[in-house]
């Protein structure tokens, strides 16, 4: 059988070069559509002066390019993107660092947490953020109604957390990491686990203490790997707007509006498809330059 | 410098099963080089990590220096240890890895360059100390650990199987490196290793384990003339020493021990030995085959013989051993006994 298997698949494949093409098909076909048509189709409207509901449709060259970089809408999405990724993802590094070593060794209940923490990812993410929407509420907020409980606040003078431009970003942004923990904690410890025991064991009979040893020793080590974390969680915040959509939709006065979610309201809410293609085409770049650098980091980490 | 003592030392990794090491008694001297023998599996690793402090022992006292060390963090021990896969921080150049200890033990920092490349010349690789552990042989994969384990100058060695990831020829080199390194330097060592040319040759003293338990601790010329029971008889020596019952007793005999009848004037036992397959090694014969006649008939037995003499196999020859080299070990206990007279035929 173990002879004879590629011998059959080889003359199969002699005898059709169709299944070959057939075979492939199917995954040429997905791209295509689901991925190379919408981007081409973005790349002509951006070019163009596309809007919902008229039929003609002219070539304007940059001028939809121009139009943007001059509104503020632009210039605080572009800032608000950059602060909820760079935050979201600080944050992330560090929490689902300090988890992977908390799950590193075994415990009672070590299977339980694991699950928990892993279920923020499984869950829909609408489903999630909606639920969030609620524990965020500005009348019906569970936080607020424990803080008022404990004193910190007087019940008639509560913070409305999705109502005042930074305490709505800082939201959004601890909802995103909420999401992103779970992958980045698994990814982190598979980085650590991929570390030989030893070498940690080592430094400690040399004399390094736990900082040391986590600072010089395992996060080095681990340098690779959680560069991919980071390069694939900021690929997924900085396209990310289900998030923003459900819990503020940009407000209050756009202070949580980025770009993903800026594009959405002027292409389709604000029916101007031609300013939102061109809004999303500014993810492009940033998003190509991540992509790369995650090749590299992956490619590395496996040459190491 | 200082002496590692051991008091009913016992490690149990899952409660109700056999501990991995138990009940260890032992102590080194002053500057010794102590081998730990056993076959794999017999606790050594996990007897030389209770010491170094990476497990915690589930009964028992480990003392370095006259001091009880149970409750001390490895870094706390003074020891240096060379694990078996040499365990280099891979991310780190050469000298960045044998610079660690110091740097982790708040070595002053003008004293690194001098030491790191004392300890470099000291093994032969200060050309090396730019290049990361990747990039290195393991023969000097094996230097650069000994060069970090020696930089802090610690107060004991613990090397697990150091030579294990060697091929035969370097291994030997090696071995010849370390025996000299230790005797300039004169550090209490503790070695571990299964194979029991490298514990003859290197050791002051051997401890032999199995199962986590100790069955024999003395001079190589001890555990080698004087086995402590038939594992150790076995255990030591290759080909391994022939035992055969005979009443309530087990005789055993090495095979440079067994030698043909007529070359031995002295008080001896004869057996017929049938050889069924003769083996030229270049300076000897290993002669294997059966006895015959008698109650020891069809008993497999070796011998090792000196060149000088042709054998034949399918040839049955008068062969004998020297009564002083019989050796006598309780059937049922499989411990040592005192010589006895016995009726042979
Ligand atoms: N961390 C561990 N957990 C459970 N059992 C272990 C562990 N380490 C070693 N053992 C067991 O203890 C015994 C002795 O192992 P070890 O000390 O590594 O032997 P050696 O070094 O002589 O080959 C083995 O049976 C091994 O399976
Ligand atoms: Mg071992």
């Amino acid at each position: 059988m173990a002879i004879g298997a590629p011998k059959i698949k080889s003359i199969g494949a002699a005898q059709s070069p169709l299944l070959g093409a057939a075979m492939f098909g199917p995954a040429v076909l997905y791209i295509v559509l689901v991925i190379g048509a919408p981007f081409v189709l973005a790349v002509f409207y951006a070019f163009s002066d596309a809007r919902i509901g008229s039929s003609g449709l002219h070539f304007v060259g940059l001028e939809n390019f121009r139009s943007i970089l001059q509104s503020p809408s632009f210039r605080t999405a572009l800032k608000n993107s950059i602060v909820f990724t760079v935050c979201a993802q600080a944050i992330v590094v560090v929490c689902s660092g300090t988890l992977s070593i908390a799950l590193e060794k075994p415990f009672r209940g070590r299977g339980l947490v694991r699950f928990l923490i892993l279920l923020p990812w499984v869950a829909p993410v609408s489903l999630g953020s909606i639920g969030w929407k609620w524990i965020l509420d500005s009348i019906y907020s569970v936080i607020t109604w424990v803080l008022v409980w404990l004193h910190f606040f007087k019940p008639y003078n509560t913070p409305m957390w999705l109502g005042e431009p930074h305490l709505a970003m800082a939201s959004v942004i601890l909802v995103h990491c909420w999401r992103l923990i779970p992958f980045s904690t698994v990814v982190m410890l598979a980085g650590r686990t991929a570390i030989p025991k030893e070498i940690p064991e080592a430094a400690a009979i040399d004399g390094a203490g736990f900082w040391r040893t986590l600072f010089q020793i395992n996060l080095p080590m681990m340098l690779p790997i959680i560069n991919v974390a980071v390069l694939f969680g900021t690929i997924f915040t900085f396209t990310d707007m289900t998030v923003v959509y459900i819990l503020t939709a940009g407000g209050p006065f756009d202070s949580t509006q980025t770009l993903p979610s800026l594009a959405f309201a002027t292409g389709i809410q604000g029916s101007d498809l031609a300013a939102g293609a061109a809004i999303s085409l500014f993810l492009v770049p940033v998003l190509v330059l991540i992509a790369y650098l995650m090749l590299r980091m992956a490619h590395r980490a496996e040459v190491v | 410098m200082a002496v590692v003592e051991t008091r009913n030392l016992t490690k149990v990794f899952k409660q109700g099963e056999l501990g991995a090491v138990n009940n260890v008694n032992l102590k080194t001297r002053e500057g010794e080089f102590l081998v730990f023998l056993g076959p794999s599996g017999s606790g050594k690793t996990t007897l030389l990590r209770m010491i170094a402090g990476l497990e915690m022992p589930t009964a028992g006292e480990i003392l370095i220096g006259d001091q009880v060390v149970n409750h001390l963090a490895p870094r706390e021990r003074r020891i240096a240890m060379v694990f078996q896969s040499y365990a280099l921080y891979p991310h780190l150049s050469v000298y960045k890895n044998i610079a660690f200890p110091l740097k982790a033990q708040k070595v002053k920092k003008e004293l690194h360059k001098e030491k790191v490349e004392w300890a470099a010349s000291l093994l032969g690789i200060s050309s090396l100390l730019h290049r990361k552990p990747r990039e290195l042989s393991g023969g000097e994969r094996q230097r650069v650990a000994l060069a970090r384990a020696i930089v802090r100058e610690p107060s004991v060695f613990l090397l697990d199987e150091p030579l294990s990831n060697l091929d035969a020829k370097l291994r030997l080199s090696a071995r010849e490196e370390l025996e000299r390194f230790h005797r300039r330097i004169g550090t209490t060592t503790i070695y571990v290793t299964h194979d029991q040319v490298e514990a003859m040759a290197m050791g002051d003293r051997i401890v032999v384990l199995n199962k986590g338990v100790v069955h024999h601790f003395g001079t190589p010329k001890e555990v080698y003339d004087e086995p402590a029971d038939t594992f150790v008889a076995t255990f030591l020596g290759s080909p391994p020493m022939n035992l055969i019952e005979n009443g309530d007793v087990i005789v055993g005999f090495r095979p440079e021990h067994f030698r043909l009848s007529e070359t031995l004037d002295e008080a001896k036992v004869t057996f017929k030995f049938h050889v069924e397959n003769v083996e030229y090694l270049g300076a000897e014969y290993i002669l294997s085959g059966s006895l015959l006649g008698g109650r020891f008939e069809g008993k497999e037995v070796i011998a090792r013989l000196l060149l000088g003499h042709a054998y034949e196999p399918g040839t049955t020859y008068e062969f004998a051993v020297p009564e002083r080299h019989l050796k006598f070990f309780d059937r049922s206990t499989e411990k040592r006994v005192e010589a006895r007279a016995l009726t042979w035929q």
